[in-house]
């Protein structure tokens, strides 16, 4: 279990005049400060860990952003950012004697230029509410997080989300020209602007993935891309996973970068065949979903040289999509995978390492012996161009030795990913889930020189004190 | 400088700059020294090399990665990547021409200025493939950032804080980063447009486009007229379709002419280097970045103030200008860039000029305090290029 800092003292203490003047601070219906209504603001998408926070507050602008923050610096009250609330490593976790400040009022659409190809948005607009607000023009915002409906940018942007596009797309990190931020100290500074690689040090890049450390995201300048002619997508399915790993190698050492290259095992083919019946090969060790995008020609010779380079790997079954629909079908059971996990085990954690690629073999054999040690499943998801693995480790919430055995299998896992080159998480931060796994890989000299920094945009550490360093050094 | 320092491994770097701490003697931090005019000249006691950190430490062709350590030069890492058919997708440039200099850029260099080419606009910046760094920082401890992997969100992104911060918050030893396929073929249709105003709307619709353009430039030449420049990279057979689709795109900007093979590969070299801009030996050269609907507006105040050439690249968001070395044009350019909200690097310029004016856009007084704080997290006795980017940090 991950420990929280205890309170400060005195802050509980003053809960009251707290509340009173964030009542002053941001007017309206904008404060939260029943035990009832704190509730939902307890946890997010990793549910295994809760804890309510001091108030909630929900400013509409950034200068009101600005006035909570710079009041509780002023008087040393914690402050815990929160988009939707959907990270998967326990990011908008709450303390005790933390004021959450929930962004997702902050929703406007500001402005949208198809010329300069960018849109600026509030931090609080849903990632698919910007490709939404310029699709009709054939245009899109290209990460996409599996969480897209819900997830918002502010969180995106924090978390430097990835999603199964980024092979050819990038991360948020790419895809970003500007950023509004109020520090830890309440003052609002602009980071980047509306043009490309703004002179000086890069604080886009440093505060892109930062996890709410560093301050708080309330706007965000965003690169939209044209979208391409057309796309569609092959499944290919082999007798082994090296099989198939060796596929990958092929088809990237090609000279082809599929805009999408996901690999599912055993497991959990059957699981989304369960689920969304889409016709997967149940006989299969392993199978690849491969997306191209292009003309109608140009996918039909992209799709060619794929299909003749899986050809020589022995495959079990290969299905080239003629159509958009034919495509759809290929991705539902992909696309349901978490959802599928989730009928056959009452509780999953997924985990998020990145490898080498070519450790793939080794490292998915590990966990199929780690999977017979601990006695839980597993189901292997995972983006196969970039290494990032998504491990899902089945148990029963309930029963305190099954989360405890999940928990320790999961660490096994993103240890192994260390080990054979790669890292604790390709795209959904450390939070506080990863945490104490920290030392694992980075040693103490890394992890000083990154909390100095932390430092110096934050000297009181009061912005998510709690999160992604271990808790030994923080400061009292 | 008194003397210069090279020592052949990482360790050596490490002791060096805890010498330089003990003796209180602040370092010039350089690879080859290529682009040693750039940015502000320091003042420091000794220059410390990184040239002979040589060698490319680890290469997976299929795994799109490669390692090296920071003085292997870009002609050794490009005919690497040449053998299996892959690319610095960022497409670095060769400034030597534009320095006056013999000595190719070393890739510690590269990533420590982050000045990327026309592949930028579509392919990201040189900071969106640094996948991790090996540095030394300023209390002589050598650390590590990102690692080899295509996805990594472990910890701070020190990797992008430090590219870009041209030596000034650490040394870097080695750097890892994602490398792609080259295309197999490559065309650039050539529009000649009236006024800047339609280049950019010529390039605007090419980049606008589904036909994934990888390059699109503006060459100024004066008097003879503007040509808009938009390049296509793929498959033979997908440049072949593209070229004449877009080619219809852009008619209503004026007459299209395509140019294939080596004299598009040249045109692009040109953009790239800067050497279409075609500066005069003594003149200052500076670099502004602008949203591209900007730069009509921008090139139009400038050119009322002093005589001038410029070159627009990245679909018109990176304009470079070149005109007389004076305070004076200096303050118009910072003026228009400021107008313009935009972000502009005094790039070339004599050394009394550059030492004398800020050489890039100031930072608002909140930011600018956490900058000093950060500088001091990771050379608290400053001694990594004092003034390089600006005066007094």
């Amino acid at each position: 279990m991950i420990a929280l800092p205890p309170p400060k003292p005195g802050i509980l203490a003053r809960r009251e005049e707290i509340v009173a003047a964030l009542h002053r601070l941001v007017p309206g219906e904008s404060v939260i400060s029943e035990e009832l209504r704190l509730k939902p603001y307890e946890t997010d998408g990793l549910t295994a860990y809760r804890q309510a926070p001091l108030a909630v507050v929900l400013p509409t602008t950034t200068e009101q952003v600005a006035a909570v923050m710079g009041y509780c610096h002023e008087h040393g009250i914690r402050v815990v950012p929160r988009g939707a609330g959907t990270s998967l490593s326990g990011g908008a976790l709450p303390l005790a004697d933390a004021v959450v400040i929930g962004l997702m009022r902050m929703n406007r659409i500001l402005e949208i230029d198809f010329a300069d190809r960018l849109a600026v948005v509030e931090a609080g607009v849903t990632n698919l509410g910007i490709t939404r607000a310029v699709e009709h023009a054939g245009f899109f915002y290209a990460p996409d997080p599996s969480s897209q409906l819900a997830c918002m940018i502010g969180g995106n942007v924090n978390m430097n989300s990835g999603g199964a596009h980024c092979l050819k797309y990038g991360v948020t990190a790419n895809n970003l020209l500007g950023l509004r931020v109020v520090t830890p100290t309440g003052e609002i500074v602009q980071l980047g602007g509306d043009h490309l690689d703004a002179a000086g040090y890069d604080w886009l890049g440093l505060m892109t993935g930062s996890e709410g450390m560093l301050g708080i995201v309330t706007e965000v300048t965003v690169r939209i891309l044209r979208g391409p002619e057309g796309a569609r997508a092959m499944l290919a399915a082999f007798g082994g996973i090296e099989i198939a790993g060796a596929a990958v190698d092929a088809i990237i050492g090609s000279g082809i970068i599929p805009v999408a290259l996901e690999f599912m095992d055993r497991p959990c083919i059957h699981a989304c065949e369960a689920f969304a019946h889409a016709g997967y090969p149940l006989d299969a060790e392993a199978m690849l979903i491969i997306e191209v995008e292009g003309s109608p020609a140009e996918q039909d010779e992209l799709l060619g040289r794929i299909r003749e380079i899986c050809g020589r790997f022995d495959p079990i079954s290969l299905r080239v999509a003629q159509t958009a629909e034919e495509s759809m079908a290929i991705w539902k059971g992909r696309k349901g995978a978490f959802g599928a996990v989730g009928r056959i085990s009452p509780d999953y954690l997924c985990m998020d390492g990145t490898i080498p690629t070519g450790e793939l073999p080794h490292v998915l054999k590990r966990i199929g012996e780690m999977s017979v040690q601990y006695g839980l499943q597993v189901a292997n998801v995972f983006h196969a161009g970039d290494g990032n693995l998504h491990p899902l480790i089945m148990f029963d919430a309930n029963d305190p030795a099954s989360f405890r055995a999940a928990e320790n299998f999961g660490a096994d896992i993103l240890k192994l990913c260390v080990e054979v080159g790669g890292c604790l998480t390709g795209e959904h931060g450390v939070g506080v889930e990863k945490r104490d796994l920290m030392p694992v890989q980075f040693n103490p000299a890394e992890i000083a020189q990154q909390r100095a920094i932390k430092t110096a945009f934050d000297p009181q550490w009061l912005l998510n004190p709690h999160k992604v360093f271990p808790l030994e050094a923080l400061p009292q | 400088m008194s003397a210069a320092l090279a020592p052949a491994g990482e360790a050596g770097i490490a002791a060096a700059v805890a010498a330089a701490v003990a003796a209180g003697e602040p370092l010039a931090i350089e690879g080859n020294g290529s682009k040693r005019g750039l940015l502000r000249p320091v003042q420091a006691a000794r220059l410390l090399s990184t040239r002979n950190l040589a060698g490319i430490t680890l290469y997976r062709p299929t795994e799109l990665v490669l390692s090296a350590r920071a003085g292997t030069t870009l002609p050794a890492i490009e005919a690497a990547l040449a053998e299996h058919g892959q690319m610095l997708a960022p497409e670095p440039p060769d400034f030597a021409a534009l320095f006056a200099t013999d000595q190719p850029a070393t890739i510690g260099g590269i990533v420590a200025t982050n000045l990327s080419g026309p592949r930028r606009i579509t392919a990201g910046a040189i900071r969106d493939h640094v996948l991790g760094i090996r540095f030394v920082n300023g209390a002589g401890a050598v650390l590590r950032s990102g690692g080899r992997v295509l996805k990594n969100v472990t910890g701070l992104d020190l990797c992008k804080l430090l590219t870009g911060s041209h030596g000034t918050l650490g040394i870097l030893t080695e750097v890892t980063i994602k490398v792609l396929p080259a295309a197999q073929a490559t065309a650039t249709l050539a529009v000649a447009v009236p006024d800047l105003g339609a280049g950019i709307g010529a390039l605007s619709a090419g980049l606008t486009s589904p036909y994934g353009v990888t390059g699109a430039a503006l060459l100024t030449p004066g008097g003879a007229g503007i040509t808009a420049l938009l390049r296509l990279e793929d498959f033979s057979s997908f440049v072949a379709y593209r070229s004449g689709r877009l080619r219809a795109d852009l008619a209503p900007f004026g007459d299209v002419t395509l140019v294939e093979g080596d004299a598009s590969t040249a045109l692009w070299r040109g953009v790239r280097d800067a050497t279409s801009l075609r500066a005069g030996a003594a003149d200052a050269i500076w670099r502004i970045s602008v949203r591209p609907s900007a730069a009509p507006g921008l090139v139009a105040s400038l050119a009322q103030g002093f005589a001038m050439r410029t070159l627009l690249d990245w679909g018109g968001g990176l304009v470079w200008v070149a005109g007389p070395a004076s305070e004076a044009a200096h303050a118009a350019v910072v003026a228009a860039a400021n107008a313009a909200r935009g972000s502009f690097m005094l790039f070339r310029a004599p050394a009394p000029l550059r030492a004398a004016v800020a050489v890039m856009s100031a930072e608002a007084p909140a930011l600018a305090a956490i900058g000093a704080r950060v500088k001091a997290a990771l050379d608290p006795q400053g001694v990594f290029n004092p003034g390089r980017m600006r005066a007094g940090l």
